[in-house]
């Protein structure tokens, strides 16, 4: 089978995790660069066509809460930041965060969205032990957004030089609430229930079912991350779950209705994303190819395992019984041309006002970087990718004579792939661009050689203190100008292993 | 004359020092004592009360007090969060819960020097019309004990007919009417969501304010339907009414439903003249089960307006009779969210059951709440499911429009104040009362307040007279959104016209001579 885009990984072998469900046969089911389907392996097999979607909960990077102004701060204390509010006392009322709703607005401009000028909140009603009032606010009927897209790219068969660029519907933005945390202490039967994150503004991205595997799910979940960290709107830390994404994944063949989807939660890095989309596309195929049905549930991903398994359904069938929420009249944000003269500025959200102050997202700063240094597009995605990678190649470049595209190099082959050895971040390493570019001025200018660059470079590392210069001076790594003096030297080798140089030539 | 009310007598008192507002504390503590067969309070806050009122007699003495009700007694619904002072709600869920803050009026109340004496009772979770369906038993009448229920109504045997003749305060505001009725306070606060102030005020014959929705913060006021909610004031004549609305409108930060715009508070004039008045009679309100003396007064009333010049016209809200099922819908779906967040876990009560999360909630939320709540909740889970959503919930919501539109039309054409009866009778004995369940009764008691929620717009109740039964009857006017100041001008005038008697209860006439006579010199011109 011919696999192109993304379609390489469905040829790998399914790894059997210890003690891990049972093994996935070698299948050859395959989507193309447009999401097409391509025949399976086992002759006569229709083709299967996975599906996915995406709903990604992005915490918003604010110092209070969505509805009240307890402060938000990742691992405080146990219910350290937890207002009356938070806690669902009785005859507390919402008060809207206008901060949370400038960073959806945001969020949504730099989505392509249009924004609804007038949005609505809704309860949403479940029971649970870290939800205190027994409903979520959200918005349901209206949202802030809808209609975007968000393009992204990745590369084909693991190949950095083919890129493809693909674009993902962005069916709505929401705000809506968080809900607090239980910790289950199973020995003594008892649940723990923290509020620090009850009521933290959440934006819920909702992506159209436009994807067709993980590494496209992955590649968009990373870029919007990139663009949520850019517009400060979110930290969009997937390990602090700021950034939570559920997968919708279905399979269907060419031509037919989609198949029945489940929902896969429970994912805390882009890497496992890729990982329990494309376990749970390849359990589906094999789950009908064998004659057996999928269910529409809830699944969530064992990392560990590296398979998905089907989560407990909390409350049986859920009607969450959507009411609007009267304590927050509607949700009004405003353009210059709707911008009522009387209104007092600091009260009101202006969408173009936020607009004008967008920074460079980050497709429009690669295309910048490409541009003004010459590097290849690939290249610009890897800077991008390390947060603080971008800015330290770009002093470095500014502080040296070495051309950026040379200099490109260094970055990503020694200090990334030093900094990736040793886990380290790229605020972390223990040398500066200043003395990067110091060494690359002493290479460039032709002082040492590049091998003896890499030898400092590795003292560098040791965070010694010492500048480049001095290493070279220490190790006496100079390259010798002078003729004269490298015959001295030659010679004076070749006079100390007479005996040696004889048996060389005679050899 | 009156002047300014009775707030304004009390604080010239005051001021001159004829009487210490510790003195006058310590009267309504020893009234309150004497009068607790009425089981207006549900708790009375005696030392916290006594503090505040050496605090006021401080600022006095400085000549610094606060405003009118620097040192004034006043009561407080116990759906209202007060700090430090339990908040119940008349129900078994929030038994001795103590809230960690005051409500916004609350506090206004306070800041302004108000002496708070304690938290009357009403009806579970302010869901009833009769102030009997708490879980502190059933407020009653003071009039039950005045001397003219009694020569009208008790002729027979005294003693035995006292206990089963004695009638209602109407609901759920009840313990609030009753307080401000038998002289324990001065005001009181009570809240209106389908006419839980006006109702109570009619039958036990005190002013009812029900102020436009947004006027006054809701926050800290235990929401039954969020949508209609307003605090109420209780008060013994007009004048009175517009002092406490005046320290407790305005915009709160904390309840985004508020209007936005300042509110000045304002003194209600004197009127002379009412031949500009244009004021509506809707003949919808000739409601089925209206009695024939209320009606005949509601036409006397219109008289006495056409008489004195203004011009009285019949006009048609023609939806109002599918407000009473409207609201059922509404206020069902509200409160079975509203009630979600009693499940035991952060505050209030927690069952002992606990093989699971479920069960444990389960439990709680049937020992907590009394049948007339879990009723509710359970037909408003019912409308927001959502094959129902769109028939009920939806189709409620269009029809609340209809009547709140009724209402602007009618105001559009010109009409200044609609005039209406409050109660379809007066007040019945709390024996003939519980023959019936809560639902029929509020659907019946409810029936002349209730769209007035639904449309967000002021009302009140102005006692107007008694009954053949020697009980009180009121009416009712109904004003533009945010024209308190008109309303509250014409009830006013009303007020002046009707003199409305006294209520002449023996137990407090011999025990506590002095206050009584103070707050009846204040009030009869």
């Amino acid at each position: 089978a011919a696999a192109r885009g993304c379609g390489g990984i469905w040829r790998r072998a399914w790894q059997r995790g210890a003690g891990g469900p049972t093994p996935r046969g070698q299948r050859a089911v395959a989507c193309n660069a447009t999401g097409g389907a391509v025949p399976a392996g086992k002759s006569g097999l229709a083709p299967w066509v996975p599906v996915v979607g995406l709903e990604i909960h992005a915490q918003i990077s604010s110092n209070s809460k969505l509805f009240s102004g307890s402060q938000v701060q990742f691992a405080a204390p146990p219910n350290s930041l937890v207002s009356f509010f938070d806690a669902s006392l009785p005859g507390t009322l919402p008060v809207l965060n206008r901060r949370c709703v400038e960073a959806a607005v945001m969020t949504a401009l730099a989505l392509n969205c249009s924004i609804n000028k007038k949005s609505l909140f809704d309860r949403k009603h479940y029971f649970y032990a870290d939800l205190p009032a027994g409903y979520q606010i959200t918005q349901q009927r209206v949202p802030i957004a809808v209609n975007g897209s968000l393009s992204y790219s990745l590369c084909t068969n693991n190949k950095m030089s083919q890129m493809v660029t693909k674009t993902v519907r962005i069916k709505q933005i929401q705000l809506e609430q968080d809900s607090g945390k239980s910790l289950h202490d199973d020995t003594r039967t008892q649940t723990l229930v923290d509020l620090n994150r009850a009521g933290v503004g959440l934006m819920e991205v909702v992506m159209e079912p436009d994807m067709c595997c993980g590494e496209e799910a992955a590649a968009a979940v990373r870029e919007l991350q990139l663009i949520l960290q850019t517009l400060g709107s979110s930290q969009a830390v997937m390990a602090e779950g700021q950034l939570r994404v559920d997968a919708n994944v279905s399979v269907h063949h060419p031509g037919e209705p989609y198949g029945v989807r489940t929902e896969v939660k429970n994912i805390n890095s882009v890497r496992f994303l890729a990982k329990a989309v494309d376990y749970e596309i390849q359990r589906q195929i094999e789950e009908l190819e064998n004659g057996g049905t999928i269910l529409n549930e809830t699944r969530a991903f064992d990392s560990k395992l590296g398979c998905t398994i089907p989560m407990r359904d909390k409350e049986g069938k859920q009607d969450y019984r959507f009411m609007p929420e009267p304590n927050l009249p509607p949700l009004i944000v405003y353009d210059a041309k709707s911008l009522p003269a009387n209104m007092n500025h600091q009260q009101v959200v202006n969408i173009d006002w936020i607009h004008e102050r967008l920074p460079d997202l980050p497709s429009v700063k690669r295309e910048k970087l490409v541009e003004q240094y010459g590097i290849l597009p690939e290249h610009s995605f890897t800077l991008l990718n390390e947060e603080g990678l971008t800015e330290f190649y770009e002093n470095v470049v500014k502080q040296t004579k070495m051309k950026p595209k040379k200099v490109i190099g260094w970055i990503l082959n020694d200090l990334l792939s030093y900094l990736k050895q040793h886990s380290l971040t790229v605020k972390e390493s223990p040398v500066s661009s200043f003395l990067l570019a110091d060494l690359l001025n002493l290479l460039e200018k032709k002082e040492i050689s590049s091998t003896a660059a890499k030898q400092v470079l590795a003292e560098l590392w040791k965070g010694e203190g010492k500048t480049p210069l001095e290493i070279v001076r220490e190790k006496k790594l100079e390259l010798i100008q002078d003729q004269k003096e490298l015959e001295q030297i030659c010679q004076a080798v070749i006079d100390g292993q007479e005996n040696e140089v004889i048996m060389r030539v005679l050899g | 004359a009156l002047i300014g009310g009775l707030c304004f007598q009390v604080s010239a008192a005051l001021k001159e020092g004829r009487v210490t507002p510790t003195e006058l504390c310590r009267r309504c503590l020893s009234l309150i004592k004497s009068t607790k067969f009425l089981n207006a309070y549900i708790t009375v806050a005696e030392e916290a009360a006594l503090k505040q009122a050496e605090e006021s007699e401080e600022r006095y003495r400085r000549g610094q007090p606060l405003g009118v009700l620097d040192g004034i007694p006043v009561a407080v619904k116990d759906n209202f969060n007060t700090a430090g002072i339990e908040t119940t709600c008349a129900s078994n869920m929030l038994k001795g819960y103590i809230s960690p803050y005051n409500a916004t009026v609350v506090q206004k109340l306070m800041d302004q020097g108000a002496v708070l004496l304690g938290k009357t009772n009403l009806d579970e979770f302010a869901m009833g019309s009769g102030s009997t369906d708490g879980v502190f038993g059933p407020v009653r009448n003071p009039w039950s004990y005045s001397r003219q229920y009694k020569e009208k109504s008790v002729p027979k045997s005294h003693s035995e007919d006292e206990e089963s003749n004695w009638v209602i305060t109407g609901g759920s505001s009840g313990g609030s009417a009753a307080a401000v009725s038998s002289f324990t306070c001065f005001a009181a606060l009570g809240s209106d969501t389908g006419g839980s102030t006006r109702n109570p005020a009619a039958h036990c014959g005190v002013v009812g304010l029900k102020p436009t929705y947004g006027l006054i913060s809701r926050h800290g006021l235990i929401p039954l339907v969020n949508s209609m909610d307003v605090p109420g004031i209780l008060t013994r004549c007009v004048d009175d009414a517009a002092v406490v609305l005046g320290s407790l409108a305005g915009h709160d930060p904390k309840d985004s439903t508020t209007i936005q715009d300042g509110f000045k508070p304002f003194e209600l004039p004197n009127l002379t003249d009412v031949s500009k008045l244009l004021i509506g009679i809707p003949k919808e309100y000739h409601a089925p089960g209206l009695s024939s003396e209320i009606l005949a007064l509601w036409s006397k009333a219109a008289d006495l307006f056409k008489n004195a010049g203004a011009k009285v016209i019949e006009v048609s809200l023609p939806h109002t009779r599918y407000s009473i099922v409207c609201y059922h819908v509404l206020c069902a779906a509200e409160v079975a969210s509203n009630m979600a967040r009693f499940d035991g876990l952060e505050y209030g009560h927690r069952s002992d059951v606990n093989k699971s999360t479920e069960s444990m909630y389960a439990a709680t939320r049937r020992e907590g709440f009394n049948d007339v709540v879990r009723g509710r909740i359970l037909s408003g889970n019912y409308f927001l499911l959502k094959q129902n959503y769109e028939n009920y919930f939806i189709k409620a919501q269009k029809v609340r429009r209809l009547i709140a539109n009724d209402f602007v039309k009618v105001f559009r054409s010109g009409v200044d104040i609609l005039l209406t009866p409050t109660t379809l009778s007066d007040a019945v004995p709390y024996m003939e009362f519980i023959k019936e369940d809560n639902r029929t009764r509020s659907t019946q008691d409810d029936i002349l307040t209730q769209a007035a929620n639904m449309a967000g717009l002021p009302a009140v109740n102005v006692p107007t007279a008694l009954s053949e039964r020697g009980l009180p009857v009121g009416l009712q006017f109904i004003g533009r959104s945010f024209q308190e100041k008109q309303l509250l001008t014409v009830a006013k005038w009303f007020e002046k016209q009707v003199k409305f008697p006294m209520i002449q209860l023996e137990v407090v006439k011999r025990h506590h001579h002095g206050v009584v006579q103070h707050q009846k010199s204040a009030s009869v011109s």
